[in-house]
């Protein structure tokens, strides 16, 4: 009896220091980041870093104005959402209410596949497929924003599709046989009935699109020109805050680094942002 | 009295379960038949024929013929126009989580109307209807999942009646209710059978006494007897029927 008490107490605190190792990895990671970062931001001055528009660390004076990046990476995300949100929503729709069941034992299978092709693999395609094609815009540099937007867009697709999917999923039979009875046909009881019923789920999962989209760094890298300047079209190359770390972390010293380091801190702030909307989402969805 | 719904040699089976056996039955129009018998009888299996909701059911099969006003409801009639005209009300209340509102306007829009006025007296006549429009005529714009049980079972009704169908059927409609909220969907069942043809599966027998015309027992499948309700609970042609009504098993 007693042993096994001391068995119990000591697996207890076992397990307790497993869950640990993932809070202190988190708290550290903030920690490390807000340190670095904040006092480089401090010093390049927070308007200037912020808001600045110029970005140019070999300069005398360097100027270290990181707007072009945010601009860049909330124009990358936004042109994602606006490609991938509809195809993986009604993806989702389809696997979960339109899809004899034969085809829905190839298609699921794939879209997990999707979810686990390295972010490298998604680069080379882009740049083997997509910026050629988009080449044969006019005026289309091929390496772009719309290159990115595009290739992100398919990115989020096994995030939006999996959770949407276990969302419409989730919903209780009887809206469906409720809208129905209505005389409703299949059509108008999945889109008007079942699928507001899921709204909250499936906004969770296109938020962690956006998050997904956001933090990608590989890929972007690969077809979006990363060129430090705000961006003028859809056509012309951009720079996302991931790329610009990336790229110039390996030879940067002093200011430069810490400001690159600064820069990893505006992303943190996004990706808190959109974790925490997540779960207000999530809570809201469970009260209703 | 005029047959509204007629079921004939009804046979169903549920995969290689013969869930029904050879129902005939006929039922007039502008009463209240209830279907009264043990659980598994097949009662809300018959139910669900009329308006054709074993259709969702895989590996379902029907063979026999059932007629709305003289029509094949298997035939070539549309199953979306005889669900339009065959209403239902489930056992367990399922408003729709959106608002008051949006759950009544939701068969009237299905069906192509999309006016706000014509919307705004479709949704008053089919609440005051279910007699719950005074309770909720000032939230109407508010989420129907916030409503008590009873109130949403009546805004249920009155989402079925808000689609003018001729035939309501009713599974166990009172099954999940207090006995306050049974009296009140009992009380509104006698109001509407006016103007409606009324089928109810109900577990209770004594609700089956208070408000029905007529009654149909089943056992096992089939239907044992089916006569006017008085007759039925007074003086029941069948052993087993007796048997039921009297408390011995079930």
């Amino acid at each position: 009896m007693k042993k096994q008490q001391i068995v119990e107490k000591s697996m207890a605190g076992l397990f307790f220091l497993c869950a640990c190792v993932s809070i202190v990895a988190v708290l550290l990671i903030c920690y490390f980041m807000f340190a670095n970062g904040i006092p480089a931001m401090k010093e390049i001055g927070f308007g200037n870093f912020l808001l600045g528009t110029t970005w140019a660390p070999k300069n005398e004076p360097a100027s270290f104005g990181i707007l072009p990046m945010i601009v860049g990476s909330v124009c990358v995300t936004l042109g994602a959402i606006v490609i991938g949100v509809p195809i993986g929503i009604l993806t989702a729709v389809f696997l979960s209410r339109f899809c004899p069941k034969s085809l829905h034992g190839v298609l699921e299978p794939m879209v997990q596949l999707m979810a686990g092709i390295p972010s490298i693999l998604y680069g080379f395609f882009g740049m083997v497929v997509l910026v050629p094609l988009l080449r044969n815009i006019p005026g289309c540099a091929g390496v772009s924003l719309l290159a990115a937007a595009v290739l992100l867009g398919i990115m989020i697709l096994p995030t939006i599709i999996n959770l949407s999917e276990s969302a419409i999923r989730a919903v209780p039979d009887s809206y469906y046989e409720g809208a129905l009875a209505l005389g409703a046909t299949h059509e108008r009881a999945v889109f008007y009935a079942v699928l507001p019923a899921a709204k909250s789920g499936i906004l969770a999962a296109i938020v962690l699109g956006i998050g997904r989209a956001i933090g990608e760094t590989m890929a972007v890298i690969m077809v979006a020109g990363n060129q430090a300047i705000l961006p003028r079209s859809l056509f012309k190359g951009v720079r996302t805050m991931t790329a610009n770390i990336v790229l110039e972390m390996g030879y940067a010293t002093g200011i430069h680094r810490e400001a690159l380091i600064a820069t990893g801190v505006v992303l943190f702030v996004f990706i808190l942002i959109i974790n925490l909307t997540f779960s207000v989402i999530k809570k809201r969805g469970e009260s209703a | 009295m005029n047959t509204k719904i007629m079921v004939k040699d009804l046979e169903l089976h549920y995969g290689t379960f013969h869930a029904l056996k050879n129902i005939n039955i006929d039922l007039p129009e502008n009463e209240v038949t209830a279907f009264i018998g043990p659980s598994g009888c097949g009662k809300s299996t018959l139910l669900k024929s009329l308006n054709r909701m074993n259709d969702l059911v895989e590996g379902c099969k029907i063979d026999g013929k059932v007629t709305l006003d003289g029509e094949d409801i298997y035939g070539d009639m549309d199953v979306n126009l005889l669900r339009r005209r065959v209403g239902m009300v489930f056992q367990k209340p399922n408003p729709f989580p959106m608002s008051i509102y949006d759950n009544i306007a939701f068969g009237p829009r299905t069906h192509g109307i999309h006016s706000k006025r014509r919307l705004d007296e479709i949704v008053e006549r089919s609440l005051r209807g279910a007699a719950i429009w005074d309770e909720v005529k000032d939230r109407l714009d508010k989420s129907a999942l916030g409503m008590s049980g009873g109130q949403q079972q009546r805004l249920c009704i009155a989402r079925a009646l808000a689609i003018e169908p001729e035939v309501l059927l009713m599974d166990e409609p009172t099954s999940a209710l207090d006995p306050i909220s049974t009296n009140k969907v009992e009380e509104l069942v006698e109001d509407l059978k006016k103007d409606y043809t009324i089928i109810m599966v109900t577990h209770n027998m004594q609700q089956a006494a208070r408000i029905s015309d007529r009654t149909a027992f089943f056992l096992l499948g089939e239907v044992v007897e089916y006569s006017e309700t008085g007759e039925l609970f007074s003086s029941p042609r069948d052993k087993r029927t007796e048997d039921y009504i009297t408390g011995r098993f079930g």
